[in-house]
């Protein structure tokens, strides 16, 4: 009333109404503010899609996949098994070319401005958003340019043969050849389910475009209002069919600077801020918890194995042990990586304790080098990927420290740069002597670690930058790939660790962290063990009063969940 | 002569002087063409000048090259924010600089006018910028009471009807209005109270002036003679005379609110006009920039116009002045 009053009075009124409603405050406290309903996470940049099966960007994914869609399987738990999403079960049949998948009954779409669902989810929605991907002849496949990253890396239109709808319930996908990281796959943040009535409406209306920036999904929230460079707003799907979300309205608050996402979390403007600078900073203040998770990447150092001196297996172990890896660790990535003893990150689920990790031994170095030829060391260079990325923050600096160690082996560096994308191609036209460089993973399935970055196929498609091509290598990840028998699995890639620890055609340095701040009141997990971030499970206490960083009423009401 | 400064600044600008005043960057040979006949290109400046100026009446300032969206609406979005908040920061300026200034012509040559002066002085030297990310620091990081970004919080769905943000709050029928509103009072208060602080200080010196003259002249020797008591000459006679001659200085004032708001803006990532045309001057917008200086100065210009109406509405004197000689 106050306000209302000082609208129509004069100006000394207005100022002083201003301060006087200031200071009163909120005082609604027979109802809970919106603010205790919502939940504002301050996010690292705009998502360039809505729909994930278009890209592979971190950014995008933690913006639309977990907060939109549902998968028909998903990853649960930390070792990242499989289990029922949309499909309540499914079966495989022995020699793993049919998976069969039964849906549940109960799924709706989402209800916006501009769609609203006549039916629930059925095999024809299975079946629209995977031929989408397959099928150059759909309706939908060239709409937002027809590129569909993910599924081109993993061969999806090879090895599917074709999608059978077996009733309205039942959907079968037949493959040409049996893989055991399909069903994996089918669990990324990708592998999302669409809605075929909507593709219909958009196709009558003629804006087909649309399916992609106002989706339609049946995830936790669906979308309210978006605007480029500044704000995404999720209401909650209220017939979500794992119930409800617990909190009303999350709103992605698009901050690019680091240090205005800084500055928002510690004026608690945002609730949960991505990927936080000044970690120190947050850890000391009692009002906010700062948490991280081990990222399914690895950084490392590789060698041109077609390329003297590093075609000679004793040079490659030779530099390897010469360099001071927890040093790189302590300083590129602020000692907050783990170090890497293999290129399988230690979270999953097929790493071998009994791996060995490369060790720092000079003067095993020396004597190495010795024996290889090279008493009096040589010259080298090194390429430094331009860009910073989690699982390499900084490889130029990494570079000139690796310098600084190979210099005691009297090898001379040059550490070369270019730009991005020129790297990345001068680097598959195998003009480097050594690079930096690094992979974070699609999908938790060890294969991904494997065939991307060691195989001899990867070498001719210019992904494996070492040019390192060893039959028994390949030969052990073939066999893991067509075996769905978890120990053998397990056995086959303790093999090919060795290999690869033995004939080091790179050095893995670090499997870096992701980091995440919010507030002490804001409850349950956000940062998944793997893949995109997940709202759905987030809830808010009543604020803390917080004065000078010190926490001061911490009281905890019960929050409502349900209206 | 505005005009013709933005015209001349689409020569003066890199690149080609049609692209830089319609925005259009990825125009393909036909449309060029008919850009060049709307602009005129083809005529002689005089005409072209013309061709530009009629665009402008008609309110399209062509488009922003970085969004390329229609700069006029973009303006139309901005501009209340930013008038809301140097309105709000002027309101605070006149409420502490004025009746300080006025205790200190009261006081003058005493120790509180010393105090007044030294503090302002203090005040008006002080770079907005720094003062900015100092009150972020201190009031909302330090102690959390107010916020540092932006106008409202972003969970408040408030739809667009005025742009003045008060208003619209009070328009809508959002359940959440109250908390809206004081939520957005929150906002405003930081970044005005910051651009306030300049404008004070000098308040506080025009008004001393201004009371110390009306005091010195002989109908407030008059007034004192006839034994009016002190309180009754201060706010019947010297406060009434002293505000008028303020007014006078209120528009000189809001071009120079208008600088610092531009800069406050940025540190408080207020969507206004001023953190619209800093960064359309990083993005090298040169359309956006153009047309944003011409809406700027005219909107300075408008203003300088009304505060001499009311000016010449409140005192008598320069109403005759009109008519006299």
């Amino acid at each position: 009333m106050v306000v209302l009053l000082m609208k129509t009075k004069s100006t000394p009124c207005f100022f002083f109404g201003l301060i006087i409603t200031l200071l009163s405050g909120c005082s609604d406290s027979d109802k809970i503010s919106l603010d205790e309903r919502s939940i504002i996470y301050c996010s690292e940049g705009s998502p360039e899609t809505f729909n994930p099966q278009l890209i592979t960007s971190g950014t995008t994914i933690d913006a639309t996949s977990h907060q939109l869609y549902d998968r028909l399987i998903a990853y649960h738990g930390e070792d990242n098994t499989i289990s029922p999403a949309l499909a309540k079960s499914w079966h495989m049949t022995r020699d793993g070319k049919k998976i069969t998948f039964y849906l549940r009954k109960d799924v709706t779409f989402h209800q916006t401005d501009n769609f609203t669902p006549t039916r629930l989810l059925n095999a024809d929605d299975v079946i629209f958003s995977f031929n989408r991907i397959l099928e150059t002849t759909h309706p939908y496949h060239y709409v937002s340019g027809g590129n569909y990253p993910f599924f081109q890396s993993v061969e999806f239109n090879s090895l599917v043969e074709s999608i059978e709808k077996i009733n309205d319930h039942t959907v079968r996908f037949n493959l040409r050849r049996s893989d055991s990281s399909f069903l994996a796959n089918l669990a990324t943040d990708f592998a999302v389910i669409l809605s075929a009535e909507y593709g219909q409406q958009l196709s009558k209306l003629n804006k087909p475009h649309e399916i992609d920036t106002l989706p339609i999904g049946t995830g936790p929230f669906k979308l309210k209002e978006y605007r480029v460079g500044s704000l995404i707003r999720y209401y909650r799907h209220e017939g979500y069919w794992q119930g409800k979300a617990q909190i009303e309205q999350l709103v992605y608050d698009i901050t690019p600077s680091k240090t205005s996402r800084l500055t928002k979390l510690l004026a608690r403007e945002c609730d949960v801020s991505s990927y936080p600078i000044a970690h120190q900073k947050i850890r000391d203040r009692k009002d906010l918890q700062l948490e991280s998770m081990t990222a399914l990447n690895i950084g490392y150092f590789g060698f041109n194995t077609k390329k003297p001196p590093f075609d000679n297996k004793l040079v490659r172990q030779a530099v390897s042990l010469a360099i001071n890896r927890q040093a790189l660790i302590d300083t590129v990535y602020s000692s907050e990586a783990t170090l890497a003893k293999s290129i399988l990150p230690e979270s999953s689920w097929a790493f071998n304790e009994a791996i060995p990790s490369p060790e720092y031994d000079l003067a095993k170095a020396k004597a190495l080098l010795d024996l290889a030829g090279y008493p009096d060391g040589f010259d080298m260079d090194i390429w430094a990927m331009p860009v910073q990325r989690s699982y390499n923050p900084n490889a130029v600096t990494m570079a000139k420290l690796i310098q600084a160690d190979l210099k005691k082996l009297n090898v001379n560096v040059n550490i070369t740069s270019y730009e991005w994308a020129t790297f990345l191609r001068r680097l598959a036209m195998s003009e480097h002597q050594t690079f930096l460089l690094g992979w974070s993973a699609d999908h938790p399935d060890p294969d991904n670690f494997f065939t991307p970055i060691l195989s001899c196929s990867a070498t001719n498609t210019g992904n494996n930058r070492t040019f390192w091509c060893n039959a028994a290598y390949d030969e052990l990840i073939q066999k893991a790939l067509q075996t769905t028998n978890v120990t053998k699995r397990k056995a086959y890639y303790k093999e090919a660790m060795l290999i690869v620890n033995e004939e080091m055609p790179l050095l893995p340095i670090a499997h870096s962290r992701r980091y995440q701040a919010r507030g002490a009141n804001i409850i349950g997990e956000i940062l998944p063990h793997f893949g995109g971030i997940n709202f759905y499970s987030v809830n808010k206490n009543i604020p803390l009063k917080t004065i000078n960083g010190k926490v001061k009423a911490t009281k905890s009401l019960p929050v409502e969940q349900s209206n | 002569m505005l005009t013709m400064l933005s015209f001349s600044l689409s020569f003066l600008f890199p690149g080609d002087n049609i692209i830089n005043l319609s925005g259009q960057l990825n125009a393909s040979s036909s449309e060029l063409t008919q850009l060049n006949h709307y602009y005129q290109h083809d005529n002689n400046i005089i005409e072209q000048y013309l061709a530009y100026l009629r665009h402008v009446l008609q309110g399209d300032l062509g488009l922003s090259m970085a969004s390329q969206s229609p700069i006029s609406h973009e303006i139309i979005k901005l501009l209340p924010a930013t008038m809301e908040l140097s309105l709000v920061a002027l309101l605070i300026a006149m409420a502490i600089g004025i009746p300080l200034g006025f205790i200190a012509a009261i006081k003058h040559n005493k120790t509180t006018d010393n105090v007044i002066l030294a503090v302002s002085m203090l005040g008006y030297s002080i770079p907005v910028f720094w003062l900015g990310l100092l009150a972020i620091l201190f009031f909302s990081i330090g102690l959390g009471w107010l916020p540092s970004a932006g106008r409202i919080s972003l969970l408040f769905e408030i739809e667009f009807v005025t742009g003045f943000q008060f208003i619209d709050i009070l328009l809508s029928d959002s359940p959440y209005k109250w908390q809206a509103l004081n939520n957005a009072l929150a906002h405003i208060i930081l970044p005005a109270c910051v651009i306030a602080v300049a404008p004070t200080t000098i308040f506080v010196r025009l008004s001393r002036a201004a009371m110390i003259e009306v005091l010195a002249t002989s109908y407030i020797r008059a007034a004192k003679s006839k034994g009016l008591s002190f309180s009754q000459i201060i706010f019947r006679h010297a406060t009434r005379n002293a505000l008028i001659k303020i007014i006078r200085h209120v528009g000189l004032q809001f071009a120079n609110l208008i600088t610092i708001a531009m800069v406050t803006e940025v540190i408080f990532s207020w969507p206004g006009i001023g953190r619209w045309l800093i960064e359309s001057i990083y993005q090298r917008d040169y359309t956006a920039i153009q047309s944003g200086l011409l809406v700027l100065s005219c909107f300075i210009f408008i203003v300088h116009i009304l505060t001499d109406f009311i000016y010449a509405a409140l005192n008598p004197l320069a109403r005759g002045n009109k008519y006299g000689s």
